[in-house]
């Protein structure tokens, strides 16, 4: 396996034979501040496409096709110029100020919890030892943003929308709070490091089985939930809330939304692979040394982004098959179902540690 | 004396923490004031995390960023509309408002001043393991904080239960 440290390290080492250490700190902090950027756009834009072919495949038709060859490659990219370039339309009305901040607090929500990933071995731009209690700390601050973007909005739409997305993400962060912390009473650390180094040999949906399975599957409920798509997107309701919180908004501060929309759904997916599905840890059976070690020859970065599109897949799948619910049956869900059944697994993951009953 | 890097950014955040909290209490649109405050608690967890206090910095975002505020916004959603603005506050309760402040302040600092040499010694400790926290929390032994723990969940529980009597159907 290709540690990415070397790079980074030769990087580090270079600058600071030229540079003194505050120098060298601004710089790299700089470099790491455009490297996450970029690729938090870059990851916005293969998504949509991605979920534009996904979608048209689920309903019988071709999607994209016109732009960039046969497979429509280069649509995203044309309409994220498109997005650019367009006007935005000052409204009446309206409280200015948090009505223009509101798509920043989104957007830095899902930045913070995007910052801390593990893209592969030895690109983790920073590693907490609270690990996935920051992921779950920072996550909560994107609720803020659409709660002020539909107040600010100064309409009926956008005030419900907002209503219904506060209380759905509030009740689902706690599904997924509970159910990263069955993982954590797993793996007895909180550390993103050390949580895909403990999966060097089996990945911990195997290590723990069933409950580790049962975690896995709210974890993805929940998730989809708190990205508010698929069959919980009251909150843009488009044929009852035209499209919830952010009907006013225009050109790129709607783009904003929608980014931060894509870009939650691939955090979420890339945290249940850390927790769950190793991380970037290559797909190991113990005792089969030869096929292990021709899984370490695909780069870890790989290993990470395929995995998290698999999960992207499977939140997708939902999506683009089953009615939305009503908000009633959403709230149900997530109090009558997703709470008992998640502190029950939490109990019996808590009896399999104890006892020894994983691998 | 050279100025460094934590020093820039502690001073950075103490700018933004004092700024937003004059601008919290006097603007006088209570949505604003409740988003100002998002950035002084925000502040105020940068600053733990720069005292390599990680935990105490996420529970702050999570209590008081994600929970406490999005009650306050959710309770003025409920009971104010776009454009609704504050009566200007009278001079009597500016001046007691102020002197409240200032004694606060001054309190603030001369525990500060008195102490400041041993608060220094205390903080440098650098980055507390999360299961040092867990097991302080939980064990029952002295410098440790099982009773204070299960205190606060039967307080907690009692809410809850309160809670679901007020808003149950009759």
């Amino acid at each position: 396996m290709f540690d990415f440290k070397i790079v980074t390290d030769w990087i580090d080492q270079t600058l600071r034979s030229y540079l003194p250490d505050f120098g060298v700190l601004v710089i790299e902090l700089i470099l790491v501040g455009i490297a996450l950027l970029a690729a938090y756009a870059v990851f916005a834009i293969i998504l949509i496409w991605f979920e534009r072919k996904i979608c048209a495949w689920f309903q019988c038709r071709l999607g994209p096709n016109r732009v960039g060859g046969r497979w429509g490659l280069l649509q995203t990219v044309a309409d994220t110029i498109k997005i650019l370039v367009k006007e935005l339309i000052p409204i009446n009305h309206i409280d200015k100020f948090l009505f223009y901040l509101a798509p920043f607090i989104v957007i830095l929500g899902s930045m913070l919890s995007f910052g801390a990933l593990p893209f592969g071995k030895g690109l983790h731009a920073i590693d907490f030892n609270i690990g996935v209690f920051y992921f779950i700390a920072v996550s909560s601050l994107g609720v803020l943003g659409v709660l002020l973007a539909g107040w600010s909005s100064n309409n009926k739409f956008s005030m419900i929308g907002a209503m219904r997305s506060g209380a759905q993400m509030v009740s689902y962060e706690l599904s997924i709070g509970l159910s990263l912390l069955t993982m954590v009473i797993f793996a007895g650390t909180m550390q993103v490091s050390q949580l895909v180094n403990q999966q060097a040999d089996m990945w911990f949906i195997f290590k723990g089985h069933i409950p580790a399975f049962i975690a896995f599957v709210i974890y993805l409920i929940a998730g989809h939930a708190e990205t508010s798509r698929g069959p919980f997107d009251l909150p843009e309701a488009e044929s009852e809330l035209t499209a919830g919180y952010h009907t006013e908004y225009s050109g790129i501060q709607f783009g904003f939304y929608y980014l931060a929309e894509y870009l939650n759904m691939f955090i979420i997916a890339a945290i249940a692979t850390t927790i769950f599905l190793g991380g970037w840890q290559p797909f190991h059976i113990p005792g089969w040394d030869g096929f292990n070690q021709v899984m370490d020859y695909i780069p870890t970065p790989l290993w990470f982004i395929g995995k998290t599109f698999f999960c992207i897949f499977l939140s997708l799948w939902v999506r683009w098959t089953f009615p939305r619910l009503r908000i009633d049956q959403l709230l149900r869900l997530e109090w009558k179902y997703l709470l008992p059944l998640n502190l029950l697994n939490i109990l019996l993951m808590a009896l399999v540690v104890i006892s020894g009953w994983h691998f | 004396m050279e100025i460094t890097v934590s020093q820039v950014i502690f001073g950075i955040l103490a700018v933004i923490i004092v700024a937003f909290s004059i601008l919290t209490v006097t603007t006088r649109r209570i949505l604003r004031s409740a988003t100002f405050l998002l950035f002084v608690l925000l502040a105020t967890a940068g600053v733990y995390f720069l005292l390599d206090y990680h935990f105490l910095a996420a529970v702050q975002i999570t209590v008081y960023a994600g929970g406490i505020l999005v009650l306050f916004v959710f309770s003025i959603f409920l009971t104010s509309h776009a454009g609704d603005k504050l009566p200007k506050a009278s001079l009597k309760k500016m001046i007691a408002g102020l002197m409240a402040a200032i004694t606060g302040g001054a309190v603030c600092l001369f525990v500060i001043l008195k102490n400041g040499l041993r608060v220094t010694e205390a903080v440098t400790g650098g980055e507390i393991d999360m299961k040092q926290i867990g097991y302080a929390l939980m064990g029952t032994g002295k410098y440790q904080y099982l009773l204070p723990f299960e205190a606060v969940s039967i307080l907690l529980l009692a809410c809850i239960i309160g809670g679901i009597l007020i808003a149950r159907k009759r």
